[in-house]
């Protein structure tokens, strides 16, 4: 789960984080109030959305009245931010932060991570800040300097030091970043996060760190026992048809292409898309309807699936395990019949009662093509949804 | 001869009186695995599908004899039942839930090397050496005792592969789905070793995916330990880019992580990959054939 940057900056301060004033608006007027209460004479108003890239996609503006201000945030509101990374549809602001800019001498960079062939969190800082730190890795790798925090005992002082004099910071400035990284990955493990990039960490003129920019993800598997951080979760920054298959314990991820796919089980449903292209078309989706498959859940994910316009023929894989599948086949016609699908469907069936399940899709009288190869099925809906265009 | 299980391992249950506990318990029965027993906290002393049930894990292993673990609590209980485990002298525990939060795992994983244990999983299928033993939720009738070593970040991706290979008359010597977590307690490298060393292994077959870098270590494995014939195949080609692919561990991030990757280190290290999830079986028989 993402948070947006004012979540992430409110949870930065409440562990000592270092962050400018800042001030949350969602509509023209607060944004009249909050430039004075913060005062000053110059402020940034930011997009709040979950996209990177937002500078260059206009949502980041610099104002220098109340009223500039307030039409920079109107200009903004309610309306879809297309960043490099939102997608093409762009996504909506629904907040702007305001906040007034700081004087920044120097950008570094700082984040924590979890290192997967470690099992260890890690804390990198980078000098390159305000670069992305993918950029950095790639080209210049001798850039990042990692900190390994061992998990029964965290994060000790004098690792952050060790960074902080590789980083070059001064006497007053190294105990400031021992507080910021410190807290950092207090709050890293007391919230079950998986990600914390803070970039830039500004080193001001004035010799202050301050965190400019702060990107936050938390562990969906952990939301749990974290309820004010899962209530947190904005949904309006995610795709409807994503939100609406998590609801239903659906796997759904919307992909460009026009063959839309179900199957059980992650990676046999990424495989299930590969060997579409490799067959000469294009997924449409990535869908794991899980395990116990029934009626229900097949008649959502049809309709989750058809929601997509693209959509020109669908696959169904199923590899009945402990599940039958002329269980699963009965599951398939009645969706089918219910939803009403006016496109090609080929349903594969494989494992336990596969022959049963695939004698109730022949003789369900409906437009569905059996299929008992993997390769056999990628052929066919690739043909038909081909031969249909 | 196979890797970690066998007809002797004695085995209980975490979780043993809960649905999924029972309904797999039935089915490891049914297929022959020596289940000694179960935990279930509260109900020690009673009987479950004619086993004894424990309230304490260390009980259940004095009473039993046990060796291994399967755990099918649920995820919030998974880092508990695990530590339990390993603390209570489990040579070999397997966790079968999905969505053990990550930092659960961190601890666990440090807890359960330092016990000596082994743990496969969490977010897998389990293990199984076909007609001797199976824990987990894989269905026994597609299994056939033989000689590939299958190794699978996947669950139903990997019946895929025991599927063909069973068709094609190879079989498998043991099958260990490591799950699809961001911190496995068993990695590719640690399955490719017992692999290596098994006599009935003849072929090592690898299923990976996208996200982390275990393909990528397992390939530098394979070129400095590995001498059997090692096919591989890498789900994910497809996948965009920042998005979690259903398994928490299934996500290219900052550009790494890609199937191309993977691919590309493993064949540097001379395995055979193959790029359509239907032909894991004939590319296996191949090696075989080329071995002779």
């Amino acid at each position: 789960m993402n948070l947006h940057e004012y979540q992430s900056k409110r949870m930065l301060a409440q562990y000592g984080v270092a962050v400018p004033e800042h001030r949350v608006a969602d509509n023209p007027d607060s944004v009249r109030a909050a430039v004075a209460e913060l005062g000053g004479d110059r402020w940034i108003i930011k997009a709040q959305v979950h996209a990177g890239g937002r500078g260059k996609a206009g949502g980041v503006q610099f104002v220098s009245s109340p009223d500039e201000a307030v039409k920079a945030a109107a200009s903004m509101l309610g309306s879809l931010l297309v960043t490099g990374q939102s997608g093409g549809r762009g996504q909506p602001i629904h907040q702007v932060l305001i906040e007034k800019p700081s004087d920044v001498a120097r950008e570094l960079y700082a984040g924590i991570v979890v290192d997967r062939s470690r099992r260890r969190l890690v804390v990198m800082v980078s000098t390159e800040g305000g670069m992305e730190i993918e950029t950095v890795a790639h080209e210049t790798p001798e850039k990042i300097l990692q900190a390994v925090v061992h998990p029964l005992v965290g994060l000790q002082p004098y690792q952050c030091r060790e960074l902080g004099f590789s980083l070059g910071l001064d006497a007053e400035q190294l105990p400031q970043l021992t507080k910021i990284l410190s807290g950092m990955a207090r709050m890293f493990t007391e919230n079950d996060l998986s990600l914390i990039e803070v970039n830039p960490l500004a080193v001001t003129r004035d010799g202050q760190l301050v965190c400019l920019d702060a990107k936050v993800n938390a562990d969906d598997s952990a939301l749990f026992r974290h309820k004010a951080l899962a209530a947190s979760r904005d949904t309006s920054q995610e795709d409807e048809r994503e939100t609406r298959a998590r609801d239903w314990d659906l796997n759904y991820i919307a992909l460009d292409g026009n063959i839309g796919c179900m199957v059980n089980g992650a990676g046999l449903a990424m495989a299930t898309m590969d060997l579409i292209k490799l067959h000469g078309g294009n997924p449409a989706n990535f869908l794991d309807v899980g395990g116990s498959t029934t009626k229900d859940r097949v008649v959502e994910a049809f309709k989750i699936i058809l929601a997509d316009a693209n959509v020109r023929g669908v696959l169904v894989n199923i590899f009945g395990g402990i599940v039958r599948c002329d269980m699963i086949a009965e599951g398939i016609v009645g969706a089918v019949a219910e939803v009403g699908i006016s496109v090609p469907v080929v349903v594969r069936l494989a494992g336990n009662q596969a022959d049963r399940g695939r004698e109730i899709l022949d003789r369900s009288g409906l437009r569905i093509t059996a299929a008992s190869g993997l390769a056999e099925a990628a052929r066919k809906i690739v043909t038909a949804v081909q031969g249909a265009a | 001869m196979s890797v970690l299980v066998d007809a002797d391992t004695r085995v209980i249950c975490q979780g043993f009186t809960g649905k999924q506990g029972t309904f797999h318990s039935e089915q490891a029965i049914a297929y022959g695995t020596r289940m000694v027993g179960g935990v279930t906290p509260g109900k020690g002393g009673t009987r479950h599908l004619g086993l004894p049930v424990f309230n304490t894990v260390k009980e259940a292993v004095a009473g039993t004899g046990a060796d291994a673990s399967v755990i099918y609590v649920p995820a919030a209980f998974c880092k508990d039942a695990i530590l339990e485990a390993a603390e209570s002298g489990i040579a070999l525990i397997v966790c079968i839930t999905e969505g053990v939060p990550t930092q659960d795992m961190l601890e666990a994983a440090l807890v359960v090397k330092e016990c000596g244990a082994r743990l496969i999983g969490p977010n897998c299928p389990g293990i199984i050496t076909p007609e001797k033993c199976k824990i987990g939720i894989m269905p026994g009738s597609i299994h056939l005792s033989g000689r590939a070593g299958i190794v699978s970040r996947s669950g139903t991706l990997t019946y895929e592969a025991v599927q063909q290979t069973t068709d094609l008359g190879i079989g498998q010597s043991t099958c260990i789905g490591i799950g699809g977590d961001p911190i496995p307690g068993t990695s590719f490298v640690d399955c490719l070793e017992l692999f290596q060393n098994d006599p009935q292994t003849e072929v090592i077959l690898m299923v990976g995916e996208i996200g982390g870098s275990a393909e990528e270590e397992a390939a530098a494995y394979i070129t400095d330990h590995v001498t059997k014939p090692v096919i591989a195949y890498i789900a994910g080609v497809t996948a965009p880019p920042g998005r979690r692919m259903g398994h928490a561990g299934a996500i290219i991030s900052a550009g790494r992580g890609t199937a191309a990757e993977k691919f590309a280190a493993l064949e540097t290290a001379g395995v055979a990959t193959v790029r359509s999830p239907a032909e894991m079986g004939s590319a296996v028989l191949a090696a075989l054939s080329a071995n002779r």
